[in-house]
């Protein structure tokens, strides 16, 4: 797997982590206990096309959102995400 | 077909050419007492344990391949029980004693050999962690020895001592541990469930779950036909998710790979299972002479089996640190496998909400060493449809409960277990 990242270029894949799926939107502060489970600990774990967020960490140090196909490793697109690894974690 | 010192001699005299399929391949018939979802170790573990101690015969073993043509084939082979958290330490002390008598029980060789795990350490911090993992496990009638630089040196003196980053200082050594042969582990549970009755159905992908109208599990839509079920039970690790999703649930896993590497055969040379966790890095060596190694998974989901070369990379350069001479064995294979990375590290053993669905996932990238006591357990809850005491606190609803067991302590973020 190499990534293109619209910053840096076309990169090694070593550059990057993976956060994980793209899809879940942190509960706001009061939600119901069953949102937050549901946030924290369940995953649709899609076997296919489903889009992620990755940190390019030995490059530009950009969060992207990665459309990537967990069956055969296919990138489709990548897009930046600027402050998606902070939202995530609520920071 | 029952072997013994006997039947070896015996095919020895006709040239080897006298042996029998050990197992049958059955066909499907319209309906069981319980039906199980996959078959690899755990599944077909599950079924002999359902025969053999709770008498449960009318028993289907499904499986979308050939029976261990997933993880039970992919994984490097080690049993241990080193664990320190409760509910972990009880259940893989368990697997442990059921690996001491497998070849008994199944009248099969799985080649089980206890050569012994040690985990090597690098610092005093690291020491006093492995002191009290060990003391831990003698707490739990475990066996752990925790030894000193001159021992390890004994034992293993081609190591690199004297690496600046990580200085080997000793190791933490479970003696009963060691490796099993993993196909072996398939078709010993093959051959001693199918003599008891058991259909193990291969090339048998299911498709769907069968629902009466309470919403209730009655059966399962395969490519080879319907099949009625009492009970389904499911051991699909590493593809939980997907079989899980066509009863319309959500499970806290995420599938990742982890890869694996063999080298050519080498004589002798690794004493047993070697762990160099501050670098990424394990080794055995295989009867036939390979040295069998890994590292960590990947790092990012994936169904495809095969991982990237990072972590190639980074697992070659863990073993080049530590034993530098491996540098001149060339590499043989290198493949992938798909792990169920559960939320806390700790698999999942338990009814699901669904009536009569029963669930066996999340055994991350340590579901191997697990398999008798996996099929132990939840043949007793498929049987009783209570939790066996072993796996009682593996239950699905331990997350929303907080009662995880973060044996690493990185909470929900899978791909750092």
């Amino acid at each position: 797997m190499r990534i293109v990242c619209p910053f840096c270029g076309e990169r090694e894949l070593g550059e990057f982590t993976c956060l994980g799926d793209a899809k879940p939107v942190r509960p706001a502060a009061g939600a119901s206990a069953d949102e937050v489970f549901d946030y924290v600990y369940l995953r649709d774990n899609v076997a296919g096309e489903t889009s992620e967020h990755w940190y390019h960490g030995g490059g530009c140090r950009a969060w992207l959102k990665i459309t990537r196909n967990t069956l055969t490793h296919e990138i489709s697109s990548v897009e930046p995400a600027a402050g998606v690894g902070a939202a995530k974690v609520g920071a | 077909m029952k072997y013994s010192i006997f039947s070896l001699a015996r095919a020895a005299f006709s040239g080897h050419k006298t042996w029998q399929r050990t197992w049958r391949d059955a066909s499907p018939r319209d309906r069981y007492d319980v039906v199980i979802i996959g078959g690899g170790g755990h599944g077909l573990a599950t079924a002999w344990f359902l025969a053999s101690e709770y008498g449960i015969r009318n028993v289907a073993v499904l499986e979308k391949g050939w029976i261990g043509s997933g993880n039970a084939g992919r994984n490097t082979t080690i049993i241990r029980s080193n664990y320190g958290l409760p509910g972990n330490s009880g259940f893989y002390e368990l697997s442990m004693k059921l690996w001491e008598r497998m070849e008994q029980d199944l009248n099969y060789n799985t080649m089980v050999s206890q050569r012994g795990v040690i985990n090597l350490y690098h610092s005093d911090a690291q020491r006093d962690a492995y002191a009290r993992r060990g003391n831990t496990m003698r707490i739990n009638g475990i066996d752990a020895e925790l030894l000193d630089l001159a021992a390890v040196r004994k034992m293993m003196p081609f190591l690199n001592f004297d690496n600046a980053r990580f200085p080997v200082q000793g190791g933490l050594l479970q003696r009963r541990g060691g490796t099993a042969r993993h196909d072996a582990v398939v078709w010993g549970y093959a051959h001693a469930a199918s003599a008891l009755g058991v259909d193990v159905i291969q090339n048998c992908e299911v498709t769907g779950f069968v629902r009466d109208a309470n919403g209730k599990v009655t059966g399962v839509e395969t490519s080879r036909g319907k099949i009625g079920a009492g009970k389904v039970g499911m051991a699909v690790a590493g593809s939980s998710s997907r079989v899980a999703a066509m009863a319309g649930l959500r499970l806290p896993i995420e599938s990742h790979v982890l890869q694996a590497f063999v080298s050519e055969a080498i004589k002798p040379l690794i004493p047993g299972v070697m762990t160099f966790g501050a670098g990424h890095f394990y080794v055995s060596q295989s009867d036939k002479g390979g040295l069998v190694f890994g590292g960590d998974i990947d790092g990012y989901n994936s169904y495809a089996q095969r991982g990237n070369m990072p972590v190639m990379e980074d697992v070659c350069e863990g073993g080049m640190a530590l034993m530098p001479m491996i540098g001149r064995v060339r590499l043989l294979r290198q493949w992938g496998g798909i792990m169920d990375m559960s939320m806390d590290g700790s698999p999942i053993i338990d009814k699901t909400p669904v009536d009569g669905l029963y669930l066996n996932a999340g055994w991350c990238y340590g579901g191997f060493k697990a398999t008798p006591g996996s099929g132990l357990v939840f043949a007793h809850l498929l049987a009783r449809d209570a939790p066996h005491e072993e796996a009682a606190r593996f239950r699905l609803d331990r997350f929303r409960r907080g009662a995880m067991i973060d044996e690493k302590g990185v909470g929900a973020q899978p791909n750092l277990h």
